[in-house]
């Protein structure tokens, strides 16, 4: 039998979503802690704010790219069902769990972003 | 008591609502910080027991009210609906809602009394600082005016310990080399309770202090009389208290304003007498609790930073307690 090549790529995909939302958190985190420790003046938040608020933009569009891709896959053959273990169900099934991945990862990223939109001050 | 409680159901219904109040209830609120979490507490117990009343009502439904097969289409769009979307949407109600009261319960936009606590293992060192800009180092108790908010700067000296006055307000954390912010504004008069709620090592159950709540203008006198240097031994016997005091190293640990002992390691003492309780709150204040503390320091509060003095004779421990006792 003839493996597809995309299939070994699919799992890289799977854990695409979770890792730009994982990125998201330490680069938030990282720049906030940066910029009250050392660049704040009179602890106000602003830069950092505007840097959390630029990286969610970039995490959303990306998970955004990775969902699209996951939807694609997992629609390509309708026909074969997507629970059952052949090439084709495993190809849909995938494509399903990459889609579900994604749309946790956006909202993981959103929560990740709001004390930022709410929280002005670094204390 | 005649009190006979009938069933079990009732017993469990009795601790519960004791729980409730009390000088260290979270739900037995006396200040605007933890008004705003009680509410929160009870939105979301209320939310949750409709929630609970609708899963456990779908349950029934499904199983005895009409079993056997339901369309695809609804069970997706419950599935869907109630699983993924209505969760969703409920959290980030919740957490921004969270997210919202945070600035206003770290750091009041008009106090005009800033109250510094530092946690040391295992008491309390507590600064105040008035708008003229008059300091006055005390500790292990938290005195506070009614209806006026404060400002509450935390710190640490060692290791994390985190400060929590239930009935005031929410806890936050005392990190080493940082000051986390904390705003109380109590709404009304009364004895209150404190204690360090993050583990600090071996005696940190034994890390609280009391608090007041007291009027303006009773606040304001008690801390003009805290800003007054130590009272001068007025018997025979605090009067040996005082030189035992001195004669012992007392005073290199402990500051009692206005006689040789200037010492910072300790708590200050000037005003030792006067506060509600010892130790960071574990012993009552009375002679007898400062003799043991003094000859059993240890077994009172292991691990503590104070060595046991128990070396003195009885009279002695009496001189010294008396002599603090006054220091009113
Ligand atoms: C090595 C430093 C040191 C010496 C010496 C020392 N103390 Fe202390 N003392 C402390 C520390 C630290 C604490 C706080 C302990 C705690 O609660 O964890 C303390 C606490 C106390 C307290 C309780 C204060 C409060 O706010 O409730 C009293 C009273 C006291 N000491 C009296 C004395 C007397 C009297 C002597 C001399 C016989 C003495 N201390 C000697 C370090 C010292
Ligand atoms: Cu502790």
């Amino acid at each position: 039998m003839v493996k597809s090549p995309r299939l070994r790529d699919s799992l890289w995909m799977l854990i695409a979503a979770p890792t730009i939302w994982s990125l998201h958190f330490l680069f938030s985190y990282v720049t906030a802690a940066v910029w009250c420790a050392k660049l704040a003046e009179g602890a106000s938040l602003g830069g950092a704010r505007t840097a959390v608020a630029m990286y969610s933009a970039a995490a959303i569009a990306a998970i955004g790219a990775v969902a699209h891709y996951g939807w694609r896959r997992h629609c390509q053959e309708t026909r074969h069902p997507h629970d059952v273990p052949t090439s084709h169900g495993r190809q849909r099934f995938l494509g399903f769990a990459i889609l579900l991945l994604a749309g946790l990862s956006a909202v993981a990223v959103v929560y990740g972003a709001l004390p930022a939109a709410f929280i002005a001050s670094c204390h | 008591m005649a009190l006979r409680i009938a069933s079990p159901t009732g017993a469990v219904l009795v601790v519960l609502v004791a729980a409730c109040d009390g000088p260290q209830s979270a739900l037995d609120v006396a200040g605007d910080g933890a008004t705003r979490i009680a509410d929160l507490f009870w939105g979301m117990a209320a939310g949750a027991a409709v929630i609970w009343i609708g899963v456990v009502g779908l349950a029934v439904y499904a199983t005895r009210v009409r079993p056997g097969e339901h369309s695809g289409r609804t069970a997706k769009l419950l599935l869907i609906g109630g699983g993924v979307v209505f969760p969703t949407i409920v959290l980030t109600g919740l957490l921004s809602y969270g997210l919202l009261l945070i600035p206003e319960l770290r750091e009041p936009s008009d106090g005009r009394l800033i109250v510094s606590v530092t946690g040391e293992q295992w008491w309390w060192r507590v600064r105040y600082e008035t708008a003229d800009g008059r300091t006055v180092e005390l500790a292990n108790e938290l005195r506070l005016p009614v209806g006026e908010a404060v400002e509450v700067r935390l710190e640490s000296r060692d290791v994390i310990h985190a400060f929590w006055v239930p009935s005031l307000a929410g806890k936050i954390d005392m990190v080493p080399g940082r000051v986390t912010r904390l705003s109380l504004k109590p709404t009304r008069t009364g004895e209150f309770r404190g204690a360090c709620a993050e583990y600090c090592g071996e005696s940190h159950a034994l890390m609280a202090f009391p608090v007041a709540v007291m009027e303006p203008a009773a606040f304001a006198a008690w801390l003009e009389d805290q800003h007054a240097l130590a009272a001068p031994p007025s018997t025979p016997e605090t009067e040996r208290g005082a030189r035992l005091f001195m004669a012992m190293g007392c005073g290199s640990c402990h500051a009692v304003r206005g006689t040789a002992a200037a010492g910072t390691i300790g708590p200050d003492l000037t005003h030792i007498g006067g506060r509600a309780s010892l130790g960071a709150g574990i012993l009552v204040n009375d002679v007898d609790a400062f003799a043991r503390w003094i000859a059993e320091t240890d077994h009172v509060k292991p691990g503590v930073r104070m060595p046991a003095f128990g070396m003195l004779a009885e009279s002695d421990l009496r001189a010294l307690g008396q002599y603090l006792e006054s220091l009113q």
